[in-house]
């Protein structure tokens, strides 16, 4: 056991920081109250630096930084609120083809992927198939060296300003639901697209997406034919390895102490010299501890070349349910003044603990649902009997 | 940065866990559990191993293996619930070596021919009160003022019956001398063993799982395996998911107290604490999904739930251990109502 940052990390760290510190603004992470959790200019300044290639591997073409300085971006970035969803979202779609699409989309897409000029959304929730991924609906059906699309996508969350969505269809009816399935990288602006919003209890905006006779040539095809399952794989190692969400709760924490610094009970006193306030606190900087453990360890896994799964199953699992623990108890910290949201003059620093309350369910099912890592970590981790 | 265990961690863990595998089967904690606690004949072995004096200089007797090193060995130990005093021992001897000044005795303990233990509270009115392994240890280093003492005297075997059975006994040491009147030195004992012991935690939980997860594995009602049902494969994936945090966790504070790492205080009291209440949550579904049989003495689980309770509570009210980390880290509370006559 060794948990010494190398000094390569270290120093990313710092360079992180002060880029932050001179890049990122309050305006850009209030941005996102429209729902869009993007912010150009700061994805911008980060693809300049070759940032965005960084977490990709080297042998396929990315930036080649370790699996730590990943973790040191993802951490730096998530402490300091900036918005990362449609950044981390392109990158994992830039990782998925440079392993399995063709070298033209790997020499025309990828780049503008990682230069900042382009962004990638997923596509492979659906109405009826959540959980179920391997049951989707969506029909690609082949005609001449073309592909004709129709269905429907569920929470493809940043499409209404994504320019491509990595699209996962059924392709064989007739076999095992997980041996007919294909990926394809659909541009957004193919005719055939419709693209309606999702509004959300929280701030964010998702989007349904409808595929009327979408045609494609076979060179969009991602993976081979009834090969989807093995691209699905490799999203969801690169989602859960690198997409980060390891570090949801420490703005909330902060957020907090300053309440209980601040904020005067009837009785005269501070919440911060009540015991109780004082255990809540303390036990969420622990779970803020334990998520750091985990996040360290994949990345020591990755850097090994060690293929994690139940790994990043855990780390979700922990890191959203203890999230959510953290925005409930503080929210009840609040009082009465936890209500405000950011519209609200007075809310307490733009209503942070609010936004985070409502915005905390959502990270317990996107990306898999904590009921799905919890039968992973039964079957693989326990050797349970698999029942599905 | 490596959070996984070295190679050579790996073998120490390999032979340690093949030592107990063989040498403290259950039953051998249930009859130490029915005398004092302890296991000589265990210990004796333990001290043909190395292991008391594992983490002490080769100048002092030992065998100048790390602080990780240790930590691996008591891992396993507490996956098997071993009874003998390891970490206290291993910890008071290293604190006794760093002060300086009694070699003879640190040469004794590095054998193993004599018992060291740790005192976790500092006395009141010149008494220790249950001291880990104060029934068997031969010498007692305590918390004294801002540094350590040491008191040598012979113990009277007798524990005080508890909870898990262990080795408790409150110890008299009026006739102690000063060992150090250095505060990092009784900061540096403490924090050894708050880290030491968060890992034997991990162990001690992960084998209540593993007790667990066999049982489901053989169990049928409803005429299928009690393993096959969502409620019970849940129970044991967070509990998982918890230890393998905890493992994590505690291996950073290991390396932070060897190290001196400036956290190594705050890391070390993190780690002890969600550790313990991991193990104790593994414990408690695995007695719950055994079913009656888990409130039975004939099964182990009911071993682990005990001595999950007990270890933290040596060293008091985990909510004092809150308290401690909390003053570190926001300051110490203000007790009184600032603007009481405001109202």
């Amino acid at each position: 056991m060794d948990f010494s940052f190398p000094p390569a990390a270290e120093e990313f760290r710092r360079e992180v920081q002060a880029f932050l510190a001179e890049h990122l603004t309050e305006e850009m992470i209030a941005s996102t109250h429209d729902g869009t959790v993007h912010a150009p200019a700061l994805h911008s300044a980060m693809a300049e630096r070759g940032w965005l290639s960084g977490p990709v591997p080297e042998e396929l073409g990315g930036g080649g930084r370790s699996a730590l300085e990943s973790v040191v971006l993802n951490e730096e970035m998530q402490l300091a609120r900036a918005p990362i969803d449609a950044m981390a979202v392109t990158i994992v779609v830039a990782a998925i083809l440079l392993e399995h699409a063709n070298d033209t989309v790997k020499e025309t897409v990828v780049p503008r992927l990682l230069d900042g000029t382009a962004l990638g959304c997923f596509g492979y929730t659906e109405p009826e198939s959540g959980s179920d991924v391997a049951a989707a609906s969506t029909k690609a059906v082949r005609d001449g060296d073309e592909w004709v699309i129709n269905g429907a996508k569920m929470w493809t969350t940043m499409a209404h300003i994504a320019d491509y969505v990595i699209l996962l269809t059924r392709t064989d009816p007739d076999v095992a639901k997980h041996k007919g399935l294909t990926f394809f990288l659909v541009p957004l602006d193919t005719p055939g697209i419709e693209i309606q919003p999702v509004p959300t209890m929280a701030t964010e905006r998702s989007n349904a997406t409808f595929y009327d006779d979408v045609r494609l040539s076979d060179q969009w095809r991602v993976g081979e034919v009834n090969g989807g399952w093995a691209v699905m794989k490799t999203a969801l190692k690169y989602e859960r390895g690198i997409a980060g969400g390891q570090f949801p709760s420490p703005p909330v924490i902060d957020a907090a102490v300053d309440w209980a610094r601040n904020h005067v009970r009837p009785d005269g006193t501070h919440p911060i010299d009540d015991p109780a306030v004082r255990e809540r606190l303390m036990k969420a900087l622990i779970d803020v501890e334990v998520c750091r453990g985990f996040a360290y360890h994949c990345a020591d896994l990755a850097n090994e070349g060690v293929m994690f799964g139940v790994e990043g199953s855990m780390t979700k699992l922990f890191a959203s349910e203890s999230y959510k623990r953290h925005c409930r108890e503080f929210h009840d910290l609040m009082g009465a003044d936890g209500l405000l949201t950011h519209e609200a003059p007075d809310a307490h620093l733009g209503g942070r603990i609010e936004e985070n309350l409502r915005h905390s369910p959502v990270t317990a099912i996107y990306g898999g649902t904590s009921e799905i890592n919890r039968n992973l970590v039964a079957e693989v981790h326990l050797g349970l009997p698999r029942m599905r | 940065m490596r959070t996984r265990l070295s190679d050579d961690e790996l073998a120490v863990r390999d032979a340690f866990h093949g030592f107990f595998e063989n040498e403290c089967p259950s039953s051998m904690v249930r009859h130490a559990g029915e005398a004092n606690g302890f296991d000589r004949g265990l210990w004796d072995a333990v001290a043909a191993m190395g292991a008391p004096g594992m983490a002490l200089p080769e100048s002092a007797g030992g065998a100048d293996a790390s602080l990780s090193d240790l930590a691996v060995v008591a891992e396993v130990a507490g996956a098997h619930l071993a009874p003998v005093p390891l970490i206290e021992h291993a910890v008071a001897a290293r604190a006794i070596h760093r002060a300086g000044g009694y070699d003879d005795v640190v040469a004794e303990l590095a054998a193993g021919s004599r018992i060291a233990t740790l005192a976790l509270r500092p006395p009141v009115d010149g008494i220790a009160r249950l001291v880990p392994a104060g029934a068997v240890a031969d010498v007692v280093v305590s918390p004294s003022g801002t540094g350590l003492s040491l008191t040598q005297t012979s113990p009277d075997g007798e524990r005080i019956p508890n909870t898990a059975d262990l080795p408790l006994a409150d110890r008299d040491v009026r006739s102690a001398s000063e060992l150090t009147g250095d505060l990092d030195h009784q900061q540096q004992a403490l924090n050894e063993w708050r880290a030491v012991t968060a890992v034997a935690y991990v162990g001690l939980g992960q084998r209540a799982i593993e007790l667990g997860v066999a049982y489901a594995k053989e169990r049928t009602q409803f005429d299928v395996l009690i393993g096959t049902f969502q409620a019970i494969q849940h129970g044991y994936a967070d509990a998982a998911t918890q230890l393998e945090g905890a493992r994590l966790l505690s291996y950073r504070a290991v390396w932070a107290v060897e190290t001196g790492q400036p956290d190594a205080s705050r890391l070390a009291g993190m780690a002890l604490l969600f550790a313990s209440q991991a193990a104790r949550f593994a414990t408690d579904r695995s007695l719950q999904y055994h079913g009656g049989y888990g409130f039975s003495e004939e099964y182990d689980i009911q071993l682990y739930h005990r001595h999950a309770t007990s270890w933290v509570l040596q060293l008091g009210d985990p909510s004092l251990e809150l308290a401690r980390l909390a003053d570190a880290e926001f300051g110490p509370r203000q007790s009184a109502p600032q603007n009481a006559g405001m109202i």
